[in-house]
């Protein structure tokens, strides 16, 4: 096998699910389809580890470029040559070992919960052509491979959103989405033109190279392509003020597509700030502005996360604060401890979301109040409770074992509480914000708190006291199907801070990732751990964990039903309404972009010109008389805006010369 | 008149003598097998395009320097006729199926492709003119071919008035032209022009601007785009789908050859005008889209969208953006057709036509070979790599760019980014929505193996886009100037 093929192999894997999917998905049928689809994400899976266990026998020194490989040239005119090339380097590896690996779990997951739904193969489709585009935007081997899986993982995303949302009525959300994705990437865009036309290469040797020869005679240029690119990433990781697609388009009824943002995609623009970390570390106010960005949006993000009675909107606002802490970390510079937190938070994240969606399954399906028998995920049209509130449920401990106790790792990781796997890589982010941006550690260091408070929150309402709704008390452990992914990824959210990047000189290999990324990332001072600091915040975390438990436990129960946090008053209405920021921008975007094409489509389109002409007609005619006469008019109004076109040109040209 | 001059002219002068023999070839043909004529229309075509190959290399000029053969006309020859050879293919099942299979139908496409394919050899303002008019009449007249069929009627009237309009100003500014500068071959206006700025000049410039209005109205700029909604909703879709591809390559062929060789002396002025004409057309063609729920008009709209993106390659000027015009247009034409193809696979029944966007959910599902090209249309039409369209743009925002024109590359990314909004809607539509129309849809060779050309290319070209560029620098070297 050569290299070449060998290298693009994950990515082609998928597509040939992509293929055989489309156009024989039918024919196979659900399982034939499922598992087609599944296998295909496991052999690319299998492909990154053989990837990775070359990776691994190369020499590790910086500027290695690691595997690469050059298909053919793309495009080869005058100054402009980008090979259709992908290249497999320490950074990659990791996010393409996520992408297939989350992404197999995911698979398996959906063969179940999509069960008898009938675009099955369709869905499938989507899910392996959004596994390819992933790794094609973390394979490429330059901005324009980037800008190809960047565009791609869109495409699939709104595909995604839409299939869901065809299912209910209001389809804002995924408008939403699109608008907001749309404006970042327009940045993106302008930010990769004018890395060209700045450094007339795309390729991210050749570019960084530029960069780091140049220095400061570029560093103006640089300022704004990495601010412009940071743009793109707000959309893509839904940072503020883009971040509010992320949260409606994962509260959608499945679990799946949840997943497969929170998992993947949301880490296209922290894959890309450390990619281009060169040019970040070049450019001082970028990378304030990065690091502010981000603290902001993981303290709001928390904050609504405090008032949400959705348990999977809990989740998605937890998703969007996590994502704030990996940026904020590319903020202050310390890239390893965001790729850091980006691999322990996959695991627990997922562990999350799958762990909320065998909740809702039990609480839907059970067999005394299933209210379906065929199975099928109806989500907007339940006819019993809402089977994501969390009010409706409570005291599943007893009754989902294993749900229970792998949720509460999960939840614990996420916390922070050592030695669990979030622990260590939020740990790793604080140091670093602490030693370089005390703004940035601040905004870090409430939310830290805040995520341990709605962590507990969550877990007591659904799992302790006593069941608040008939659906829960009959509710059920879902089966292995369901739980196995949960056992496996509640392991790896234990061990997997340890192992990746322990930080001591004992028992294991000291900075792991630290040393496996250096080839990419330049060596980079290596955070100190520091016991002062995780004393305190593990402290905290378990102070704020008790407190949630117990201001829960006294009041919302089966018999009480008050909300302590709404004492907060105004507070508590700024976080339940989400900031307002749906509302500010249905105002600001939504509506002026819905009704500027409408505008526009009535006065630019027939209409509105015939009215405007018949008004300077200034006639009164009666109604059938202008319905007579409305064909001529029409060409009368064609020829009367081409006449105005005629003159304006004729006068520019006549009095310009 | 000697053989050599015919020989500048061949693939247009194929095609006219074609259709004239046609004409007479088709008295003979009886009615109910008039697909005879197609595909004798057809190899007439490909006998143009075979001369294309044969003659790449050539740069001569023939009737005293009033047409040219070089590669940049040759390219455009062949694209036509490409194009045109498709639109054949797609023509077979659907006139049949309209009731509009008559023998003149082809004749007529022969005189237009004629016509289209001499807008690329003139080098004299007369001969545009001519080659105009040559383009234009058969296209009126092939516009209301599904007579009685009201609105196909009413969409030919409308052209005919309106573009008996531009041609008014075309033919009125190539007279003020030759008022001021005394020559209207474009060669001897380069070489005026090159001098000291002639004494009349507001005649001249007054002269500019009418050609650029006569010339903008054919290729659907804004805001000289007003006929083209109803013009391409109204005329059945096979003719829509040629003019929305041939009309406008053949148009900026035109257009190129005088702005950016014949009168490149007075780039300063018509660049800003050309500029805003261009952002004209990006914002109109691509706002208004997003209103539709049609989808011929939507791609009516679309395509004065796509003039827009391609006038930004005209206003950047020199051999850059001569080239990124020729590319952009290569690839437009084809994907646009591909969208074309479909529209007219679903409207080869006996039913009504029915564009509405309703009709195509579920499309995913029921034909999933059909769905696809459409797909891949909308995404080079958007502009999403690695499909024909993204490179156009690419090369295009290069070009303006280059020529300081950044403000315009800018709009340019911008409107692109807002036409996601409709035609990814397309894309949802097929494969998200469940359709309720069920209408069968009978399969058809020819118009299946058109279709899939024009998809192959679509990622053909975006995939291999070097060799193409190659081609159309080579060509561009070549020009006549």
């Amino acid at each position: 096998m050569t290299m070449d093929l060998q290298i693009i192999l994950p990515v082609l894997f998928p597509l040939v699910g992509v293929l055989v999917n489309s156009f024989f998905g039918r024919r196979l049928g659900e399982r034939g389809s499922g598992v087609f689809a599944s296998l295909m994400v496991a052999l690319s899976f299998g492909a990154s580890v053989l990837l990775l266990r070359q990776l691994s026998a190369q020499p590790h020194t910086e500027g290695a470029h690691g595997l690469a490989s050059q298909l053919f040239p793309w495009i080869q005119v005058g100054t402009l040559s980008v090979p259709f090339g992908f290249q497999v380097d320490q950074l990659s590896i990791l996010l393409m070992l996520i992408i297939t690996g989350v992404g197999l779990l995911i698979h398996i997951y959906a063969t179940g919960y999509m069960h008898n739904d009938e675009r099955f193969p369709r869905f499938f489709v989507f899910l392996n052509l959004f596994i390819s585009s992933m790794l094609v935007l973390v394979m490429g081997d330059s901005f324009l491979m980037m800008f190809v899986g960047w565009e791609l993982v869109g495409l699939c995303s709104y595909l995604l959103i839409g299939f869901w949302f065809s299912e209910i009525k209001n389809s804002e959300a995924g408008r939403k989405a699109f608008v907001v994705n749309r404006i970042g990437d327009v940045a993106f865009v302008l930010g990769i033109l004018l890395i060209f036309t700045t450094f007339g290469s795309l390729s991210y040797t050749e570019v960084f190279k530029a960069v780091e020869e140049r220095g400061a005679e570029v560093a103006a240029a640089v300022g704004t392509i990495t601010l412009l690119l940071f743009i793109g990433a707000t959309g893509k990781s839904a940072q503020l003020p883009l971040m509010v697609w992320l949260p409606d388009a994962m509260a959608g009824p499945t679990p799946v597509s949840a997943l497969i943002h929170a998992a993947t995609m949301v880490t296209a623009g922290i894959y890309m700030m450390a990619r281009s970390h060169v040019m970040f570390e070049l450019a001082p106010t970028t990378q304030t502005v990065v690091g502010v960005v981000g603290g902001l949006t993981a303290l709001v993000a928390g904050v609504i996360a405090l008032t949400q009675w959705d348990i999977k909107k809990v989740l998605a606002y937890s998703t969007v604060s996590q994502l704030g802490f990996m940026v904020a970390a590319c903020g202050v510079g310390a890239y390893t401890a965001a790729v850091f937190h980006l691999l322990t938070h996959a695991f627990f994240k997922a562990l999350l979301f799958l762990g909320s969606g065998s909740v809702i399954h039990g609480i839907e399906h059970n067999p005394k109040t299933a209210t379906h028998a065929t199975g099928g995920h109806g989500g907007g049209h339940h006819q019993g409770i809402d089977p994501q509130d969390m009010r409706n449920m409570g005291g599943l401990k007893s009754r989902m074992k294993i749900t229970f106790i792998t949720y509460l790792i999960g939840g614990l990781a996420l916390a922070g509480v050592p030695p669990l796997a979030g622990f260590w890589s939020k740990d790793e982010i604080l140091v670093s914000a602490s030693q370089s941006n005390s703004l940035v550690f601040w905004l870090l260091a409430v939310t830290a708190v805040l995520t341990a408070f709605y962590t507990m929150r969550q877990i007591r309402l659904v799992f302790f006291g006593e069941p608040r709704s008939r659906e829960a008390w009959h509710t059920i452990e879902s089966g292995p199907q369901m739980t196995i992914p949960l056992v496996i990824l509640a392991v790896f959210s234990v061990v997997g801070g340890v192992v990746i990047n322990w930080p001591f000189e004992a028992i294991l290999p000291a900075h792991a990732l630290s040393h496996w990324l250096e080839p990419v990332l330049g060596k980079l001072e290596v955070a100190h751990f520091d016991f002062g600091m995780a004393g305190i915040f593990s402290l905290l975390a378990i102070v704020a964990m008790a407190a949630a438990y117990f201001m829960y436990k006294r009041s919302y129960n089966e018999t009480v039903k008050q909300e302590p946090l709404e004492k907060l008053g105004p507070l508590y209405a700024l976080s339940s309404n989400k900031f307002y920021l749906d509302d500010i921008y249905r105002v600001l975007v939504v509506i002026p972009f819905h009704g500027f094409a409408t505008v526009f489509a009535q006065v630019i389109d027939k209409n509105g010109i015939d009215a405007v002409v018949n008004g300077i007609g200034g006639a009164v005619r009666n109604a059938s008389l202008v319905l007579r006469e409305i064909q001529t008019g029409f060409v009368r109004s064609y020829g009367l805006v081409m006449l105005l076109g005629v003159a304006v040109l004729v006068a520019w040209f006549v009095f310009t010369r | 008149m000697a053989i050599k001059d015919l020989l500048t002219v061949t693939a247009p002068a194929i095609c006219a003598v074609g259709g004239t023999l046609l004409l007479l070839l088709d008295l003979a043909i009886p009615r109910g097998s008039k697909s005879t004529t197609a595909w004798a229309a057809f190899a007439v075509i490909l006998l143009a395009l075979a001369s294309v190959p044969a003659q790449w290399g050539v740069s001569t000029s023939g009737f005293a320097g009033m047409v040219a053969a070089d590669g940049y006309s040759l390219f455009v020859d062949g694209l036509l006729a490409v194009i045109a050879a498709l639109t054949v293919l797609l023509t077979l099942r659907y006139n049949e199926a309209r009731g509009i299979m008559r023998g003149e139908f082809y004749p007529l496409m022969l005189f237009a492709l004629s016509g289209m394919m001499l807008m690329g050899h003139a080098t004299n303002l007369i001969i545009v003119f001519i080659a105009v008019e040559l383009l234009s009449i058969p296209l009126y007249v092939l516009c209301g071919f599904a007579r009685p069929r009201v609105d196909s009627e009413e969409s030919a009237l409308k052209y005919f008035l309106l573009g008996a309009f531009a041609s008014g100003f075309l033919v009125y500014g190539i007279a003020l032209i030759y008022g001021a500068a005394g020559t209207v071959s474009l060669t001897e206006l380069t070489a005026a022009l090159s001098g000291p700025k002639p004494a009349d000049s507001a005649l001249l410039y007054a002269g500019v601007a009418l050609v650029l209005v006569g010339l903008g109205f054919k290729v659907a700029a804004a805001p000289f785009h007003m006929w083209t909604p109803d013009v391409y909703e109204g005329a059945p879709t096979t003719v829509t789908a040629f003019m929305a591809s041939a009309t406008k390559a053949a148009g900026f062929a035109a257009i190129l050859r005088i702005f950016l060789f014949g009168l490149a002396p007075l780039m300063e002025t018509w660049q800003a005008p050309i500029a805003v004409l261009a952002l004209l057309s990006m914002i109109v063609g691509n706002v208004v889209a997003l209103a539709q729920t049609n989808l011929k008009r939507m791609l009516a709209y679309s395509s004065i969208a796509h003039a827009g993106y391609v006038l930004t390659g005209v206003a950047a000027g020199g051999d850059a953006g001569a080239s990124a015009v020729l590319f952009y247009l290569a690839s437009y034409a084809l994907t646009s057709l591909a969208a074309f193809a479909v529209m007219i696979a679903l409207n080869s029944g006996e039913a009504d036509e029915n564009h509405s966007l309703d009709t195509y959910a579920g499309l995913g599902r029921r034909k999933p070979l059909l769905a696809f090209v459409l797909a891949v249309s909308m995404l080079s039409l958007l502009g999403i790599p690695p499909t024909a369209g993204f490179f156009g743009k690419y090369f295009l925002i290069s070009a303006a760019i280059g020529s300081g024109l950044t403000w315009l590359a800018i709009a340019l990314v911008i409107t692109s980014v807002i036409s996601a909004g409709f035609y990814l809607r397309v894309i949802m539509t097929m494969y998200m929505r469940d359709g309720k129309n069920e209408a069968p849809i009978a399969g058809n060779w020819p118009r299946a193996f058109a279709a899939l050309t024009a998809t192959v290319a679509t990622l053909g070209i975006g995939i291999l886009a070097s060799p193409i560029v190659e081609l159309i620098n080579t060509g561009i070297k070549s020009i006549v100037r």
